[in-house]
């Protein structure tokens, strides 16, 4: 092996793929190979550094500067000061991290601080391309740990005893779902691993697939040996194709190795990888959907039980868990249950990955320990809301979540409290908003979501979104009534309780939790026809600012219904007749010393 | 999505048809062939018109209504040709919360084309897509397989003018 003087670690991240991080890779091997350097500094492309609002991120190590919004064109300086000269180029690097006299560690910073990462341990670290560079991350040891110093017995206990719940959003115990399915007697069983991220605002699955695909791989093969299944399939979203790319070329090199196929370690045990493509059905996120899918049919969910423990994918004894939920297993057979278990809350152990989102200075990938607060997350991971506008609320869960209010900021994070105040763990999207978001219109979206979702199986999920979407369509138009509100009331504690599967029973949670935390902004759309955010159109109106205005008389001109009154030359005269405008933005949109607003 | 049926007449070739004929013969009677069969035929012809799905069902032999019970079932799967640009919007969460909906609305007004449709030269189509899990860069969309993120109204009608202007210039 050759040893190198530097190592650059340009982030292989979807966000930072979209923002050029390929054509950065080949820049800096140009730039080497014209300063002879090629043999001296190696470019490696990895997994996601978490930090995406500040993509594309280049790390170059042993001094560990940590560069942002990297562009093409800052490459030749890179190579010719750093790492020909060696002086670190303070202007490129993450300013956070620049100090006075010294250059500070990443782990100090905002974004960084409070971070655990089981998860994401390797992602951003090694090349997701590379087995060896996994296997020097004490890769594929928790595998051998397993079959040759372990019984199934012992491992489903080891599970057990952590208290590792899923990821994905039920938060069951794993240790539990594997015993059921370890206990049934059959020939055939098998391992599915559901990385059908569907959940509009969540990348982890997505980020972990693509930058620790060895991680799943081998957390799959010990499922499967713990519940005596020698078949595995992946389930793999459509939508993202370098995460299939490479876990396809992850298990092709599992294989080479002899960690998948027959008789691996030599301990006569069989396992074997499949990779499945979804087709973007959101419910196909649902584990029965999924199973049904894997089937080559209508994604369509089926009641439970049976359990997917007893009869799952095709039939027959299924362990089905998300990637995150995997990802945890190598850790806790190799670091211990009581390691697992020493993190979180009483209920809720371990770390948690959330993909922060919407109005936010850090959009990224960010993973806490359990029982951290709201706060902490959105205020010092986070930094807070942008452009001086203030916290309104925090969505998690998804389609299935709620949103959190200021005052529950300091809410700790975990399953049991998420769900007390109306919302749930989910897969881990998190998504804040500030005060120009109507929560109306927020409940609409996603209602609009679930409708186009719902795969039509029962009648209370089909029917029962569809007329709450009614509703709330009329609410924002200004139609709305008190009556209305009730109806959304009872409407939602209906389709909670009748819907088949998981994701019609909280399908109303977006509504029930605005309704509830939000009941003001309800009642100003129906009582006053107001939208306090300014967000649905219908209730909008059109103002002149006289101090602005010109009196050129260009709004007067495209009008077309004539509803702006006023005379050439005298802008106090000039304002918009509110019974006669129909709101269609003309006049905003040709006024050039901006007098027009909106309110 | 809608699925509305396209006006843009069929014009699949007989290349395309061997192509597909060969994807099914070696996928029948494989079990939960129908779904990766129908990923390939999307594949080769860029969407699954009537005609596409009949030779499928008659592949497989497999009814109609099944083939296109799963067609209609995923969003994955669509009816419409894609224009020679794709503009698809994302409409997660995230890209929604910082104003894709209203660039979403400015592009169909642009291109006189509405979400999920074509225009009837059929050279330009608008998507409202799932989240692509790209949202670090909200609000994000993407041109064919070019990605635009961290976007601000109006900053996306000349980077449209621009395909429009080179998808022009390989044509004449």
């Amino acid at each position: 092996m050759n040893f190198v003087r530097n190592h650059i670690l340009v982030c292989g991240g979807t966000g930072c793929v979209a923002a050029k991080s390929k054509e950065i890779i080949e820049e800096f091997n140009l730039q080497l190979q014209k300063h002879g350097l090629e043999n001296e500094a190696k470019v490696i492309l990895t997994g996601c550094f978490g930090l995406c609002a500040l993509g594309p991120i280049v790390v170059v190590y042993p001094e560990g500067s940590f560069y942002s919004e990297i562009k093409v064109e800052n490459i030749a300086e890179i190579v010719e000061e750093h790492i020909l000269k060696g002086r670190v180029v303070e202007k490129l690097l993450y300013q956070e991290t620049v100090k006075e006299d010294s250059i500070a560690s990443l782990n100090e910073t905002g974004f960084y601080k409070k971070q655990m990462r089981i998860s994401l341990r390797n992602c951003g670290v090694i090349d997701p391309e590379n087995i060896d560079e996994y296997i020097a991350f004490d890769g594929y040891e928790a595998l051998a740990k397993a079959l040759t110093a372990m019984t199934p017995d012992e491992i489903v206990e080891e599970i057990l005893k952590s208290g590792l719940r899923g990821r994905g959003g039920g938060g069951f115990p794993t240790g539990l779902k594997w015993k059921f399915a370890a206990k049934e007697q059959n020939d055939v069983k098998y391992v599915c691993c559901n990385a059908d991220e569907g959940d509009p605002g969540a990348f982890m699955d997505r980020s972990v697939l693509e930058g620790d695909p060895h991680n799943i791989i081998e957390s799959m093969a010990i499922a499967g040996y713990a519940i005596g299944a020698s078949q595995g399939y992946i389930y793999v979203r459509a939508e993202y194709p370098i995460a299939v790319e490479r876990m396809q070329h992850a298990i092709k090199q599992a294989k080479e190795y002899g960690f998948l196929g027959n008789n691996i370690f030599g301990t006569g045990f069989n396992f074997d990888l499949e990779v499945r493509l979804g087709a973007g059905a959101f419910v196909c996120g649902e584990e029965t959907a999924l199973m049904m899918s894997i089937e080559g049919q209508r994604g369509e969910p089926r009641p439970r039980p049976p359990f997917p423990a007893v009869k799952g994918l095709f039939g027959k004894p299924t362990v089905l868990n998300n990637v995150e939920t995997f990802t945890n297993i190598t850790w806790i057979l190799l670091h211990g249950a009581e390691a697992f278990q020493a993190i979180g809350t009483e209920k809720s152990k371990g770390t948690k990955v959330f993909a922060l989102g919407g109005n936010i200075t850090n959009t990224g990938l960010v993973e806490v320990p359990m029982g951290i607060t709201l706060r902490e997350i959105v205020e010092e991971i986070g930094g807070g809301v942008p452009n001086g506008k203030a916290f309104k609320a925090a969505q998690t869960g998804g389609p299935s979540g709620g949103c959190i209010p200021t005052h529950m900021l300091d809410i700790k994070i975990d399953y049991d409290s998420l769900m007390a105040v109306g919302s749930m763990m989910g897969s881990g999207g998190l998504i804040v908003m500030d005060e120009d978001s109507c929560m109306v219109d927020i409940a609409k979206f996603f209602l609009d979501f679930t409708v186009e979702e719902s795969c039509g199986k029962c009648t209370p999920c089909r029917i029962g979104t569809k007329r709450m979407l009614d509703i709330l369509e009329k609410i924002s138009e200004g139609h709305g009534t008190l009556e209305d509100i009730d109806a959304l009331e009872e409407l939602s504690a209906h389709i909670k309780e009748n819907s088949l599967c998981g994701l019609g029973q909280t399908a109303p949670n977006p509504v029930a939790s605005t309704l509830h935390h939000f009941r003001d902004e309800y009642l100003a759309h129906v009582n006053e026809h107001r939208c306090p955010a300014g967000v649905c159109k219908n209730l909008l109106q059109y103002f002149i600012q006289q101090d602005k205005c010109i009196g050129c008389t260009l709004c007067q001109r495209v009008c077309p219904t004539a509803a702006i009154a006023g005379e050439v030359k005298k802008p106090e005269t000039f304002e918009v007749i509110q019974d006669k405008c129909i709101k269609c933005g003309a006049c905003i949109d040709k006024c050039k010393p901006k007098a027009i607003i909106k309110k | 999505m809608p699925n509305k049926k396209t006006s843009v007449p069929f014009t699949g070739t007989a290349e395309q048809e061997a192509k597909l004929k060969a994807v099914i013969e070696a996928q029948k009677g494989q079990v939960g062939a129908t779904m990766p069969v129908m990923q390939a035929a999307q594949e080769i012809y860029g969407y699954l018109p009537e005609e596409v799905q009949i030779m499928i069902a008659e592949g497989l032999d497999i009814p109609l209504t099944e083939v296109y019970g799963i067609a209609s079932f995923y969003s994955q799967f669509t009816m419409n040709p894609k224009g020679k640009i794709n503009i698809a919007v994302c409409m997660g969460t995230a890209c929604y919360v910082r104003g894709a909906g209203d660039i979403l609305d400015d592009i169909s007004q642009k291109v006189c084309c509405k979400s999920g449709e074509i225009t009837d030269d059929g050279k330009i189509s608008v998507e409202a897509t799932r989240c692509i899990g790209a949202c670090g860069l909200a609000p994000v969309l993407t041109i064919n397989d070019d990605v635009y993120g961290k976007l601000n109204r109006g900053e996306i009608e000349p980077v449209i003018d621009r395909y429009i202007e080179e998808e022009a210039k390989g044509k004449a």
